[in-house]
């Protein structure tokens, strides 16, 4: 069996006095998409934080391509490929559209080509391209926030909600960029909170309870599995969708 | 692109404003002048404590060790180059100032380098750990600077081609002030050239925002503030020069007492603008001069006043600068 690209070994990490990881545990396999769900509070920003290097992990081990990144610097992990977007999107308000994706792309100029195929999922980037980042809507930091991570390319994308108050145009926009990126380049790791959005696009799924995770397996064996959605995530899928 | 004018707008305010209350169109003009000199050598020495602050959050109260140095480097290398300074040639003149300027900036930024990995490294995120040690670096180098050069005064004087003033008319515009808004705004031009048109402009400001989202995204803030941090202090050295000759003494405690308005200014500004930073040091220029000029009495609780006034208008600062 191949080695996954990403894999988690018992990390615990801990906020302040809060233990908030007690022990995650899941692999991330290269060329898909895998999903990370669980109730509000069940540890998935503190893991997608942990793994970037952002919040320090206290136990365990964190593997990425085969190498240990457990505690690296962020800029470290972030060099070797990995691109992370977080819930708060923390797109650079002062800076305009393009200076943000100036700055994301690391190695040099961006590639024309590249930039047309995010407008072309993105249109509205291309309408403001000079406009400061903050007087963007809400959808639309949301869209530079995701330009920002794949305006390169990266073994592996790290994205926090990414449907989190976008319109259902905007969302179809985001499906396709993902299918095609996870078809092509990257593999994907996202946290999400709409089932029906993580079903469309997930090849396999993590879900996580109390700072650990409770389940993980195949996509659509878990969204067939309404019992096991009930007892996971509290809900049933109507309410996901 | 839409921009906040209203801050700059203050400026040309504030300048029409005083032309009646002082009456001579010759003193405003004379005041004027001295006012954006003054406004602009504050500017130079508080542009580097400001970003310092908006990329890491540090509250460096020693500061004011970097402008002392400054004031103390150059004093010495232009006694040793007496004879220079008081020749009839500017361009003597200036080949005593121009290795003066430049061993107060190495020295200063030299000793910022050690500022930060000594006393400001250990406190990062700790604000009142911050202000004991930053202040303690200060009380420190004022005291070694007694050690070094003495406890008593230097007395300074211009070189010959900055003595006296221009004049035009009932008009006299000091020499040096001109020197000092010709650099000043040298320094802003590089500033605003550097933040604004290049990729490390680029990073510096998205630092100040946030980070923590420059660093998810590779690079490395740490090394990038300790450059804004030694390019701040050089530019304190450099402030700190221009702010001897401009008194025509130096003293240990140069560097605490322009400290005070440089602090002012950048909390004017608003915390990690250099725009804002630019804006407040003339409105705090201006106004020492206006209302040295009008008022003596209240003079030293004019700027104070002024930053009251600014921060119940933008209780963030004339330029607050987008924080995570």
């Amino acid at each position: 069996m191949a080695e996954p690209l990403l894999s988690l070994r018992g990390v615990q990490t801990h906020i302040g006095h809060y233990h908030i990881l007690h022990g995650v545990e899941f692999d991330v396999a290269e060329g898909g998409l895998t999903m990370l769900l669980g109730r509000n509070g069940a540890g998935k920003t503190t893991t997608l934080r942990t793994i970037m290097g952002m919040w320090r992990a206290a136990a365990g081990e964190i593997r990425f391509d085969g190498r240990d990144i457990t505690n690296m610097p962020t800029p470290d992990i972030a060099r070797l490929g990995i691109a992370y977007v977080p819930e708060s999107m923390a797109i650079f308000a002062d800076l305009t559209v393009q200076e943000n994706l100036v700055l994301a792309a690391r190695s040099g100029p961006m590639d024309q080509k590249r930039l047309d195929w995010i407008f072309g999922r993105f249109e509205a980037l291309k309408r403001f391209w000079m406009l400061p980042a903050g007087l963007l809507s809400g959808g639309q930091k949301q869209m530079l926030a995701v330009a920002r991570a794949i305006i390169e390319p990266r073994r592996l994308l790290l994205i926090d909600e990414p449907t989190k108050g976008l319109a259902p145009a905007i969302i179809a926009n985001m499906i396709d960029a993902f299918r095609e990126l996870k078809d092509g380049e990257s593999t994907l790791l996202v946290v999400e909170q709409n089932f029906a959005f993580a079903r469309q696009l997930g090849d396999s799924v993590a879900v996580m309870d109390d700072g650990r995770v409770a389940h993980q397996g195949g996509m659509a064996a878990f969204a067939a599995d309404s019992a096991l959605q009930q007892h996971l995530l509290g809900l049933g899928m109507d309410t996901h969708q | 692109m839409k921009r906040d004018w209203l801050p700059l707008l203050l400026i040309p305010a504030l300048m029409i404003g005083a032309l009646p209350l002082i009456g001579s169109p010759a003193s405003w003009v004379t005041l004027t002048v001295a006012g954006l000199a003054m406004g602009l050598m504050i500017f130079i020495m508080a542009s580097g404590l400001t970003l310092t602050f908006g990329l890491m959050d540090v509250l460096n109260f020693g500061h004011g060790a970097f402008i002392a140095v400054g004031a103390f480097v150059a004093a010495s290398v232009m006694l040793a180059l007496a004879p220079w300074m008081t020749a009839d040639s500017i361009w003597l003149n200036l080949a005593a100032i121009g290795p003066a300027v430049l061993a107060a900036m190495v020295v200063s930024g030299v000793l910022g380098l050690g500022f930060e990995r000594v006393i400001v490294r250990p406190v990062y995120g700790q604000h009142l750990k911050q202000i004991l040690v930053t202040t303690g670096g200060l009380i420190v180098a004022e005291q070694l600077l007694k050690v070094i050069w003495g406890p008593d005064q230097i007395t300074l004087s211009r070189p010959t081609a900055l003595r006296g003033a221009f004049l035009f008319g009932d008009i006299a515009i000091e020499k040096y002030r001109v020197l000092a808004v010709v650099v000043g705004l040298v320094v802003f031009a590089a500033l605003a050239l550097t933040l604004n048109r290049t990729r490390l402009g680029l990073l510096i400001r998205a630092g100040v925002e946030n980070g923590e989202m420059v660093e998810a995204l590779g690079y490395r803030i740490r090394r990038l503030f300790v450059g804004v941090f030694v390019v701040g202090s050089a530019l304190a050295g450099l402030g700190g020069a221009m702010w001897g000759l401009y008194q025509e003494t130096v003293t240990a405690a140069i560097g605490a007492q322009v400290a005070v308005l440089v602090f002012i200014v950048i909390i004017i500004g608003g915390l990690g603008s250099v725009g804002g930073c630019f804006v407040g040091a003339l409105l705090v220029g201006l106004t020492a001069n206006y209302i040295g000029f009008l008022a003596p009495k209240v003079a030293l609780g004019s700027n104070i006043l002024l930053m009251a006034l600014v921060l119940l208008w933008r209780p963030q600062g004339l330029y607050p600068v987008a924080k995570r």
